[in-house]
């Protein structure tokens, strides 16, 4: 417990992380701009692309972290957006009525949420192997009652916002989405909020870190695990309506493909926190979209080696070759009252 | 953990009290099962007749059901073995994937070897593909603490793409005719046939089960494998190279899911063919839990779910029923298996000793 | 809220009470138990406003579990609370909060990553809406730390600040919640005597504004400073009570053992030989790059004990690791018997008669599941005749294991039992039994004792004793003083990562080494 003092020299006062990501902001923006006057369609294009492949992977990351911070592994996320996908898709085959079938998808998230929460709270199993578990059910029940063939009435379309939509460049990218990508900026701003600047997000924090602690301080732990797992859950439901609803538009078997764990890769990448999160997830959807750019442009990659990109980076984030980070302490602990 | 378990007078007694949880936990999972069957419109009874019939109805059903049985205890016996270490390999999909390919590659691309030099080759091959592709995880875990669960899956779907690269690129079966991606089929010298009913790639299965148990049980090897597992801190008091331990642990467990991948190439399926082995890696942590990682169990567990994989054809042609409900079965199955408490409370019982798997926890990246 | 003026409140009532005679706390025949063992039986106790009452006994006595009923951690199994009278039901620390009782915990109960403020709000957040209000709460600490002259930056990281600011900020946890009643389990444990000294002071303050203090400890020489009153338990009873004046350490210690006990380890002068364990030059950087030992050199010759004082977490911990194989050192020397020894191969320190007495021996000195006979070869399992060519033996193992069972008098079922189904005590003999049973001429031990009854450690301090009579070279690090002080021929002072003085255990005296622990050279 012996610390150095920290050394004082002139520009110690300049915050330079602020600092940093300020000029990273403004050179990415130079860039946008630079590759938008010379093309802007293509622009556009992959800019698009960008976000609509990151909304997934923030929606889990937000469930990975609401879960982690409280303490509990959340390695079901893949499984959860599977069966919200697939809920959220019949029931949109069914009624017809989007916002019903996105209310069934978060619903489908929770309810698997509290399932995780209750193997690991209650029953105090292991949570890699209870969030495995729920990977195996997902695939399991959706497979058994998924009939190929069945169609729906459309998914949800775009929601200009009025004159923002009209903003050069940024208004098309972000005033002019269909809801659920709304939802998931709105939420990421909220979640951060939330985390940092609130008692639930003190308490929370608090009991990822030190369950013991907050208990002899009176805070419920088991109450504020079940409820960070369950509000994480519906940001997983939300994920997996995003495919069948926003997305792709249709259910496939397996259809979300690992996003589940790249979104685990996203939040540890945001160093378990919200903003910074997005700001990884997006830059997931950049790669992505770069991938496919680069095949209209006619470069000859097969489309398998394109197609490890994202998994390639997964393990380039989790095994700290881009900045390390620090997993709050108490994860993966089922916490025992005495 | 033999040496854990207190001296039981009664060895009946022991192997019952060793088996009730998982026998409870499948006789559970049935029962779900059938109520799955029941709400989608289906008779439970019939189907699992059928399911029965299917597995043992005949000399040929049952001789598929120990081909299917075969791939699993070897990545049942592999993700047991990550278990022991305290290591959860998810990745023995992967590495099977690679066992599985290769051994078609050395098998078709390799003529005029007689078959004692070239089935031990292919093999060997495929070992080899899977130990290095198990030391990946195992590098990544020792050096930077990458957590060995989200390395293994996402290495399970870059050897996807990496597979399916090959077996609809370079490596494509030509042959006139042929549109689907796949390798040629292997030579001949490189099949391994059966003795009477039982495929020898099964009774190599066996054989490599009780190797295991030996080794885990008996051996230095072994005793520090589980040291590793169970404490890790204190193995490293005690002057084992943790590590490196961590490693080899994984480099072993990929090459039993790369040498189950080579025996099906070479026992069952006689060339490599994308979707082929879908899944088997995954159903190996169903096998080793519901085994609770004890090699010999291994074989028991692997029969069992075997025998839902031979019959679901027959059930699913006869009784009209989706083949995915094993998939749901067998996810019930792993449920009531690792969640101990609910079989439990279920039926009343009480906890007699600690053997509980010891995974690390976090992400470990320090 | 002004806090100030509640504060005031109280001091004015307290006057006007005149403190000692107004019974505040009751506990009346608190039953409590756990599988295998009786915690608490029959026992009651009363606590006067204003008043340090000391709650006196050995390691296992029952004293932390009386205090986790009252502070609602745990529920008793029979037996009532009152409070002012009244009979109150504690359920959760909630309840003991809203009661007005505080609890400072033998392990801090504080978020390491969150700063002084954060930990102090957790759980009574100063709030607007949904929002915490940092400002508010900070204004408030403030003057808390003011009033109470217990000085923490509100936005320093626990986890950055020494052991004894922590214990403030715990403090003052309990005073933001407006305390009546205290409880400290071992305070002084992680504190140096001049700290101690320091803690006393608070500790009056606090009584005079009204707060009652229960004093949890095993040490005689504290109780009979700062208490008022004296309650001494054994074995889960209450066994006796005391006041300061009426009794002295002999018989407190006699009551809290329930035998005579010799304060002081019977041993003859040392008779050093060769030099054994050479260090030179040591720095240690910790897993957050802080410079935890700092140009360590010490040597330590066969036939002698070398003890290292400190107060815990001085890189006490850090240098034996080093030492012992267990951590990567940045730079310096360790030499074995003449012999260079290389960075992080404890196997090879062990094969060149090193023993290692761990400090946290359920964490690095067993494995709780395995059975008695495989902690018994953890480290030398591989060698003939526990395994040939590879293979263990299990005959051999087990043979082993029984003989040293028999030897170092552990209490077990079997040889075949867990280690983690043992006390405390037995599961020490065996990793003490394992390490010196081996042909070793350097014993390590770092905080040997530390959670044992009273006859583990007479125990565990006579083995130390009898090796070195053979001619074996012993380090022994601890933070108990008294235990350095009647174990060591030599004791080195380590403070902030140095080793600031190495001093002749004849004529060292407490005073000294206390002043040296705190950094007064």
């Amino acid at each position: 417990m012996i610390s150095e003092t920290v050394k004082r020299g002139p520009f110690s006062h300049i915050n330079w992380k602020l600092w940093r990501s300020v000029i990273l902001a403004l050179l990415i923006l130079a860039a946008i701009l630079f590759f938008n006057a010379r093309n802007p369609a293509e622009t556009r294009a992959v800019l698009r692309s960008t976000l609509r492949y990151a909304v997934p992977l923030i929606l889990g990351a937000l469930c990975g972290i609401f879960c982690e911070r409280a303490g509990i592994v959340n390695i079901g996320i893949e499984g959860q957006m599977l069966l919200s996908a697939f809920t959220s898709y019949m029931t949109n085959a069914w009624t017809g009525n989007l916002m019903f079938s996105l209310f069934v998808g978060m619903v489908t998230g929770s309810i698997v949420g509290l399932f995780l929460a209750f193997l690991s709270i209650k029953l105090k199993l292991n949570q890699v192997i209870g969030g495995t578990v729920i990977n195996i059910l997902a695939a399991g029940i959706t497979g058994y009652f998924y009939q190929v063939g069945t169609t729906t009435k459309g998914k949800f379309a775009s929601i200009p916002l009025g004159p923002l939509a009209d903003i050069p460049i940024i208004g098309p990218l972000l005033f002019n989405n269909p809801p659920i990508t709304y939802i998931a900026i709105v939420l990421v701003i909220v979640s951060q909020i939330v985390l940092f600047n609130t008692r639930w997000g003190l308490r929370t924090r608090a009991v990822g870190e030190h369950p013991r602690a907050a208990d002899t301080l009176g805070v419920d732990v088991f109450k504020i695990r079940y409820l960070n797992v369950l509000i994480g859950g519906v940001m997983a439901g939300l994920a997996g309506a995003f495919l069948t609803l926003e997305g792709v538009g249709l259910f496939e078997r397996g259809m979300t493909n690992g996003r589940g764990f790249i979104a685990l890769a996203v939040m540890i990448f945001g160093k378990w926190n919200p903003i910074s999160s997005a700001m990884a997830a997006l830059f997931f959807g950049f790669a992505n979209a770069m991938q496919t750019q680069l095949q209209f442009m006619g470069i000859q990659i097969a489309h398998q080696f394109v197609g490890m990109i994202p998994y390639l980076l997964t393990i380039i984030v989790v095994s700290g070759f881009v900045g390390r980070s620090r997993a709050p302490a108490a994860e993966g602990i089922p916490y025992e009252k005495e | 953990m033999e040496s854990v378990t207190p001296s039981q007078n009664n060895w009946l007694q022991k192997v019952w009290f060793s088996v009730r949880i998982p026998f409870l936990a499948i006789i559970l999972a049935l029962i779900v099962g059938a109520v799955v069957l029941l709400v989608s419109g289906s008779n439970p009874l019939e189907a699992y007749a059928q399911l029965f019939k299917g597995a043992f109805g005949s000399l040929k059903n049952f001789q598929r059901v120990l081909e299917k049985s075969t791939p699993l205890i070897f990545s049942g016996l592999a993700v047991a073995l990550g278990f022991k270490a305290g290591l959860f390999n998810i990745g023995a999909q992967g590495q099977l994937l690679l066992g599985a390919i290769i051994a078609g590659f050395v098998g078709f691309s390799i003529k005029g070897l007689p078959s004692y030099v070239h089935i031990p080759l292919a093999l060997l091959c495929g070992i080899v593909a899977g130990a290095l592709y198990g030391a990946i995880p195992g590098l990544l875990k020792a050096f930077s603490g990458a957590h060995e669960v989200i390395t293994t899956i996402m290495l399970n779907y870059i050897a996807i793409n990496l597979t399916d690269y090959l077996s609809d690129g370079p490596w494509k079966d030509m042959s006139p005719g042929n549109i689907v991606s796949r390798l040629p089929a292997i030579e001949e010298s490189a099949k391994i046939g059966t003795i009477g009913p039982v495929p020898i790639g099964f009774i190599v299965a066996v054989l490599i089960a009780f190797l295991i148990w030996f080794v885990i049980n008996r051996t230095t090897f072994g005793f520090e494998i589980n040291s590793v597992g169970l404490n890790p801190h204190a193995s490293k008091y005690a002057g084992m190279r943790t590590k490196v331990l961590i490693i080899a642990a994984l480099i072993v467990s990929g090459a039993l899911a790369g040498l189950g991948g080579a025996v099906e190439t070479q026992g069952v399926v006689g060339r490599y063919q994308p979707g082929f082995n879908a899944g088997i890696g995954f159903d190996g942590i169903t096998v080793a839990l519901l085994a609770r990682n004890s090699p010999i169990a291994v074989i028991a567990s692997s029969l069992l779910l075997g025998a839902m994989k031979g019959g679901a054809n027959t059930m699913q042609f006869y009784a009209n029923v989706p083949n995915e409900i094993i998939d749901i079965i067998q996810g019930t199955m792993l449920l009531f298996v690792t969640a101990e408490m609910v079989v439990r409370w279920v039926f009343k019982m009480r906890k007699r000793s600690e053997t509980e798997i010891t995974v690390t926890a976090g992400w470990g990246q320090r | 809220m002004d806090t100030l003026d509640l504060t005031n409140d109280k001091t004015t009532e307290a006057t006007k009470m005149t403190g000692k005679e107004t019974l505040i706390l009751e506990a009346r025949n608190i039953y409590k138990t756990f599988p295998g063992t009786i915690a608490n039986a029959d026992v009651s106790l009363e606590l006067h406003r204003g008043e340090v009452l000391a709650l006196l006994g050995e390691n296992g006595a029952g004293k932390s579990t009386l205090m986790n009923v009252i502070y609602g951690l745990y529920t008793q199994d029979s037996g009532e609370i009152f409070l002012n009278g009244e009979p109150y039901s504690i359920n959760n620390p909630h309840d003991a909060i809203a009661a007005g009782i505080g609890m400072v915990h033998q392990h801090f109960m504080l978020v390491p990553v969150f700063t002084v403020l954060e930990n102090v709000m957790l759980g009574a957040e100063t709030c607007r809406g949904p929002f915490l209000n940092k400002k508010a709460a900070e204004a408030k600490l403030r003057q808390l730390e003011k009033s109470f002259g217990l000085e923490v930056d509100p936005h320093a990281i626990i986890e950055e600040l020494p052991v004894g600011l922590q214990q403030r900020v715990e403090i003052l946890k309990a005073l933001y919640r407006d305390v009546e009643i205290l409880i400290m389990d071992e305070p002084t444990a992680v504190l140096t005597p001049q700290e101690t000294k320091e803690l006393f002071k608070i500790m009056r303050r606090l009584t005079e504004r009204g707060v009652s203090i229960v004093f949890i400890t095993h040490k005689l020489k504290e109780v009979l400073e700062i208490a008022d009153r004296i309650i001494i338990m054994r074995r889960g009873h209450v066994v006796g009570s005391a006041t300061p004046a009426e009794t002295d350490e002999h018989g407190l210690a006699s009551m809290m053992v329930g035998r005579e006990v010799i304060l002081e380890v019977d041993k003859l002068p040392a008779e050093p030989g060769d030099t054994v364990l050479e260090v030179k030059q040591l720095n240690v950087h910790d897993a957050n790059q802080l410079h935890s030992v700092k140009d360590c050199s010490l040597s330590v010759r066969a036939g002698e004990v070398l003890g290292v004082a400190g107060v815990q977490g001085n890189g006490q911990s850090e240098l034996v690791e080093a030492i012992t194989g267990l951590r990567r050192y940045n730079s310096g020397e360790i030499w074995i018997d003449g012999k260079r020894m290389p960075q992080e191969k404890p196997r090879v320190l062990v094969e060149n008669g090193m023993a290692h007495i761990p400090e946290d021996r359920q964490k690095h000195g067993l494995i709780l599941q395995y059975p008695l006979t495989s902690n018994f070869v953890l480290c030398n399992y591989y060698r003939e005749p526990y395994s040939r060519h590879g293979v263990l033996n299990a005959e051999a193992i087990l043979k082993n294991a029984e003989a040293l069972i028999e030897r170092f008098d552990v209490r077990t079922p079997s040889a075949e039992t867990s280690a983690g189904d043992l006390s405390g005590g037995n599961q020490q003999k065996v990793i003490v039994g394992r390490e010196l049973s081996r042909d070793v001429s350097l014993v390590i031990a770092n905080q040997p004792t530390r959670g044992l009854d009273v006859g583990s450690i007479e125990y565990i301090h006579q083995t130390l004793i009898d090796m070195r009579d053979a001619g074996v070279g012993v380090l022994l690090v601890s933070s108990e003083l008294d235990e350095i002080m009647s174990v060591s021929d030599r004791i080195a002072v380590m403070y902030r990562g140095e080793i600031v003085d190495v001093l002749d255990a004849r004529d060292a005296n407490r005073e000294h080494i206390g002043l040296l622990m705190a950094g007064h050279a």
